[in-house]
């Protein structure tokens, strides 16, 4: 009697164990019933305007696919998201198509080993060169484009600058001329947020362009470890800018416990010029500043020589398949990535939310009804006057930047030492990726 | 009758070795403890070993590579290292002072004869239910240069305040007198019990001496109590040693590196993916908490027997 309690509860317990392990591995479970229809899991990261895309994307694709739905989940953006899909894709437990970075941030997931290539079906040959370089791991293409580029760029209220007759600024010197006439007014200059650290690192990260035309050649050497930020006077200017504004006493006077929404409503109200920021905020700016669609627009950060003054452009982040889905749900998955990167797919994504950059895709476009300061970023684009950020070229970045970048930013260190804090800081990620010259 | 006790006693006390040596065999099976040996094994001494492995290589989640003791120089050579250690110790001693202090005052008030003892024991205890991040979410609001409660009330009466997370000479001390307000209770707690243990005698003893309430706490209540300052000292010099929850919660090491402690740069680098630098900088850790603890508790509890 009591042996076969046990034997009852042992296997009421295994079962229990059982119940728990199947219930775990989310997304894996195999149904595709006989019936031909297929269900795909689409991960994303949590930003509102993400989830609006993917809903939107699923919704539209499985009106022309009847037969495959796609269920959206979510996941924490920033480094959380990428301890999750790096996890998540080392123990076999990914969902069927995921989001996720392009460029340095892709091959840290080890593309080779964990990601399904395209083949000639997702469209490779409608794809922009600028984005498929930098979703490529030896010399295959592995995602398709989500959203369009945007910029790092700085944001100017049209209003202030129109008000006191100055002009956009194409050297540094022009600009720091501009800051003091906004100063003299009332205004505050520049914008500064560090109550959200990782904006404060657009006058370093937004500036490669400007140490790209001095230094064709800077991305290479970086990654070979034969250029380094503190002892290139091009690539050390932004660490010298981010100290002059605050020296200078131009930025904001709550710069250090600002956020992201905080700045965009300064900037949309006139109470700060010139915001160094992501294209990519302005879907926030406008959609929490009505009205402020054409009062902003957008001009590269200047750097010392006018007339070579780009542009730095972000590659879309990119939708991939990992190795885990298979059969008819890697013919789902691929169908779906074939539709992302498509006009039908660029349609639907600008359905969901305001393009706030040029897609990566040919044959779409953002149509005329977009925001000036897109408008600015395409005449930099179509003029041939940008360039990619340097983490789409190199490998190489540090994790610490934001900080080294709020401590210059807050006189908490000088720029040389910020620059040169910075060149320890990559040493590690260069190590840790096993690059060679390191 | 005194004699047949003291050979009782000395019989007892000769036999106490001997019976040491008996209990060595124990009436239960070695297989009982196996279970708790294996889950003990399994989720405590691999998980260590393996950790101490794993600090002497570069891994990613994917592969790893054997490097000897290149992190253990890297993390050395960390300018934020520095720093950092120095700010885990200030932190650790700071919160560990304050909430022995505050803790041993507010025991002798709540075990004095005042109205409403039982109500204001739980309020003073109420912060160490309260989770953590909560904690630390709530006081960043509270603690904003321009909106937070704290600078609007100053600036009632005049006196226009700092910006307490945001100034670099006031994050860290700002974090530290949160975590003493979430902290204080237990300390507390841990007094009261210590001062409700004394024996009334000695204060009636004392009261016919003719003791005032300074000689009271003076030469009673305090030395009597080392058990329990014992006790709080070690739990918040250790708590102080490795916290992490509330840092991270209201400043995330920041403005720039300015309250950075160790376990806070062990999270970052473990976040931005140097697993084996943070394995390493978890093995540091343990060092230095053990490093700082075992002869400080070895120093007050030999104190203890002393007395």
């Amino acid at each position: 009697m009591r042996k076969r309690h046990i034997a009852i509860a042992l296997l009421a317990a295994g079962s229990m164990a059982l119940t728990a392990c199947s219930a775990g591995s989310l997304g894996s479970s195999d149904d595709s019933g006989g019936d031909g229809k297929v269900s795909l899991s689409f991960l994303v990261d949590n930003a509102a305007e993400t989830v609006k895309i993917g809903n939107q994307l699923a919704k539209d694709f499985t009106a022309k696919n009847p037969n495959i739905t796609i269920k959206v989940e979510t996941r924490p953006a920033g480094t959380d998201g990428d301890n999750l899909v790096k996890t998540r894709l080392s123990t076999g437990d990914m969902s069927d198509v995921f989001m996720y970075n392009s460029g340095s941030l892709f091959q840290a997931i080890a593309p080779e080993k964990n990601l399904v290539p395209l083949d000639e079906g997702q469209n490779i040959g409608s794809l922009d060169k600028n984005f498929t370089t930098t979703v490529t791991a030896n010399s295959k293409v592995y995602g398709v484009p989500w959203g369009g580029f945007m910029a790092g760029a700085i944001l100017y209220n049209k209003d202030v600058y129109s008000k006191l007759g100055l002009s956009v600024p194409k050297t540094w010197d022009e600009f720091m001329a501009n800051n003091a006439k906004i100063k003299a007014s009332g205004v505050d200059p520049v914008i500064q947020s560090y109550g959200e650290t990782w904006t404060s690192q657009l006058f370093v990260l937004g500036d490669f362009a400007n140490v790209l035309s001095a230094d064709p050649q800077f991305a290479d050497k970086y990654t070979a470890n034969q250029a380094k930020y503190a002892t290139t006077p091009a690539a050390l200017a932004g660490f010298q800018h981010l100290q002059q504004v605050h020296d200078l006493k131009y930025e904001n006077k709550d710069f250090a416990s600002a956020k992201l929404p905080d700045a965009l409503r300064y900037l949309a109200q006139g109470k700060g010029a010139n915001y160094p920021i992501l294209s990519a905020t302005l879907s926030e700016l406008i959609s929490e500043n009505p009205g402020s669609e054409n009062k902003i627009g957008l001009f590269a950060i200047p750097g010392s020589d006018g007339s070579k003054n780009n542009l730095t452009v972000w590659a879309p982040a990119g939708v991939y398949i990992p190795t885990t889905t298979t059969g008819a749900k890697l013919d789902a998955a691929k169908k779906f990535l074939a539709y992302i990167a498509s006009p039908d797919g660029c349609t639907s994504q600008t359905t969901a939310s305001q393009p706030t950059g040029p897609y990566a895709v040919k044959g779409c476009s953002v149509g005329d009804s977009v925001p000036q300061a897109v408008k600015d970023m395409q005449t930099y684009i179509d003029n041939g006057a940008s360039s990619l950020a340097l983490e789409f070229l190199s490998p190489v970045k540090g994790p610490a930047l934001e900080q080294i970048c709020v401590e210059v930013g807050s006189g908490i260190s000088k720029a040389d030492a910020g620059a040169k804090h910075y060149d320890e800081d990559v040493k590690k990620q260069a190590q840790q990726l096993g690059l060679s010259g390191w | 009758m005194a004699t047949t006790t003291v050979t009782r006693s000395a019989e007892t006390r000769s036999s106490a070795p001997s019976a040491g040596r008996v209990r060595a065999k124990s009436p239960y099976p070695t297989w009982f403890y196996l279970p708790a040996a294996v889950i003990y094994g399994v989720l405590f001494i691999v998980p260590t070993l393996i950790a101490f492995y794993f600090s002497l290589t570069r891994w990613s989640i994917f592969d790893s590579k054997f490097i000897g003791f290149g992190n253990y120089v890297t993390f050395f050579k960390e300018p934020a290292l520095v720093t950092s250690l120095w700010h885990t110790l200030i932190y650790a001693v700071v919160t560990s002072g304050l909430k022995v202090v505050l803790g041993l005052l507010l025991a002798v008030l709540l075990t004095s004869q005042i109205v409403a003892r039982g109500y204001l024991r739980s309020v003073v205890f109420f912060p160490v239910l309260v989770s953590t991040i909560g904690v630390g979410l709530t006081f960043t609001v509270l603690m904003n240069p321009e909106k937070g409660l704290i600078n609007q009330s100053l600036s009632v009466i005049g006196i226009q305040g700092p910006g307490w997370l945001t100034d670099p000479s006031y994050a860290l001390l700002s974090v530290a007198l949160v975590d003493v307000w979430k902290g204080v209770g237990l300390a507390t707690l841990i007094y009261i019990a210590g001062i409700v243990s004394i024996p009334q005698e000695y204060f009636e003893a004392a009261r016919v001496d003719g003791a005032g309430a300074w000689d009271n706490f003076r030469h009673i209540v305090l030395p009597l109590a080392r058990p329990a300052t014992v006790t709080v000292i070690t739990l918040s010099l250790i708590g102080g040693l490795r916290s992490f929850d509330l840092i991270w919660a209201m400043t995330r090491g920041g403005p720039g590196f300015t309250s950075d402690v160790i376990a806070s740069v062990i999270y970052k680098q473990y976040q931005a993916g140097f697993y084996g630098l943070s394995t390493a900088g978890n093995v540091v850790l343990f060092v230095v908490v053990t490093a700082i603890v075992l002869p400080l508790s070895r120093f007050l509890n030999r104190k203890e027997v002393e007395l």
